[in-house]
């Protein structure tokens, strides 16, 4: 099929349901002129970036995730994705920090030491992000005491940590048994990420949830800072 | 081992060899070392190649080598599995365990190419580095370009290798079309291009302590 055969769709002609759908086909396709046009209708017909965000991007983003998990779609068809979600994201984000609410949580996320692959991390930040979080990113090759220092500052309520080698994933647990060693391992819910990892690595580490994907991982932020602050207020 | 039997002349024959699980990234070189040997005990060789690109999805490595340990591993003699860790993140080696089976030392093909000493102070030299072999130079179209989308979409190359400086080449041969290659590749990536010919030397020792672990 060549692309004359696609016929050029007016975004400005659907209405919500169809353009929300459409969006999520096009953040699948990866095209972000398209994601921008549409997340600039959805706010001219007076939705509310929250909303743009939660049911065009990060729904559209979640069906990406699923899709990349079972090997339909892969790494380069993911990065198209996310950077057509960052295109709609540049929009929505002086909107969202104008209203004034309140994060869902704090994250302080970065590569870990002698790391420099930061890919993943970066998916997991902007879910993050598009799911409410307010993240601060340390970037790659970031050691322990960067880490500390950025908590110290930050006060998150999640350090997020990535590693896509096999010789630099046993630093997470460096991170983590630094932590315990200041007393300070139960102040954070520590995330571990990164293709060579699995759940058995995760919990021998000592982390709180390995997160498999990048949309795993922002579900995971969400419900374990949902649990920790029940079990406080409990 | 099992008694031969007229009606399992192959099985009878097949115990008696060492089965070889190897990446076929590793074709060429590992033909070379193989037919370096004694021909006595090159002839004692079986190989078993499971696909290159299984690298890009490597969380799926254990288990296409499982597969064909559990049809051979009571066939042979001896298995012995031709990856590195690969970036399975250490699954590799628990499927290996279940087996008794060994693997090449370290975590990449580039280390054992190189030597664990070469390699570990190419990489703390430099962490932004990207390691080619000579098979990679030679299907870097496919392996590299192809596989993570540059040809169809030029404007990811900078996503994947901002954080890279240079691209080293370990070479195995000493071919000029593989130094060329690899010089053309670091250009694509729009990389600094170095060259440390390795030899066969570290990869034939790797290979002569894994056939002779036991």
């Amino acid at each position: 099929m060549s692309d004359d055969d696609f016929e050029d769709i007016d975004l400005e002609a659907l209405p919500d349901d169809e353009l929300v759908k459409q969006m999520h086909d096009d953040l699948y396709d990866g095209l972000a002129a398209e994601i921008t046009a549409g997340t600039n209708i959805l706010l001219s017909r007076d939705w509310s970036a929250s909303r743009v965000l939660d049911e065009a991007l990060v729904e559209g983003m979640r069906i990406v995730g699923i899709d990349f998990r079972d090997g339909i779609l892969f790494v380069p068809e993911v990065l198209l994705s996310a950077n057509a979600m960052k295109a709609g994201m540049e929009i929505l984000r002086p909107l969202l920090a104008a209203t004034g609410a309140e994060p869902v949580g704090k994250v302080v996320i970065g590569t870990v030491k002698g790391d420099i692959h930061d890919i993943g991390k970066n998916l997991v930040a902007m879910m993050l992000e598009g799911a409410g979080f307010e993240v601060f990113d340390l970037g790659i090759n970031t050691d322990a005491e960067k880490y500390l220092a950025a908590l110290e500052l930050h006060q998150p309520d999640i350090l997020g940590l990535s590693a896509l080698l096999t010789t630099t994933m046993p630093y997470m647990k460096v991170v983590i048994d630094t932590l315990k060693a200041k007393g300070l391992r139960d102040k954070y819910i520590v995330l571990v990420g990164g293709a060579p990892l699995n759940e058995e690595f995760g919990t021998a580490i000592g982390a709180d949830a390995y997160c498999r994907d990048a949309a795993v991982a922002s579900e995971m932020a969400k419900a374990l800072v949902l649990e920790r602050r029940a079990r406080r207020h409990a | 081992m099992p008694v031969a039997t007229p009606e399992s002349p192959t099985a009878d024959r097949l115990s008696r060899r060492i089965l070889i699980i190897a990446c076929a990234a590793l074709t060429r070189e590992l033909r070379a070392v193989v037919g370096q040997m004694p021909e006595e005990i090159a002839a004692s060789f079986d190989i078993k190649y499971l696909p290159a690109p299984l690298h890009n999805r490597p969380e799926r490595i254990p288990d296409a080598v499982e597969q064909l340990l559990s049809e051979n591993i009571d066939r042979y003699a001896r298995v012995v599995v031709a990856y590195a860790d690969c970036g399975t993140g250490g699954l590799l080696d628990t499927v290996l365990g279940r087996y008794g089976v060994d693997r090449l030392p370290g975590a990449h093909c580039y280390e054992f190419f190189a030597g664990s000493a070469v390699f570990s102070a190419l990489h703390e030299a430099e962490l932004g580095t990207f390691f080619l072999t000579d098979y990679l130079c030679r299907h870097f179209d496919s392996l590299v370009i192809g596989s993570l989308g540059i040809d169809r979409h030029p404007e990811l190359r900078d996503q994947y290798f901002n954080n890279y400086v240079r691209v080293v080449l370990l070479s195995q041969s000493d071919d000029p079309e593989i130094i060329e290659a690899g010089r053309a590749a670091a250009r694509r990536l729009g990389l600094a291009f170095e060259h440390r010919h390795v030899g066969m030397a570290p990869f034939t020792a790797a290979i002569d302590t894994l056939v002779g672990a036991h």
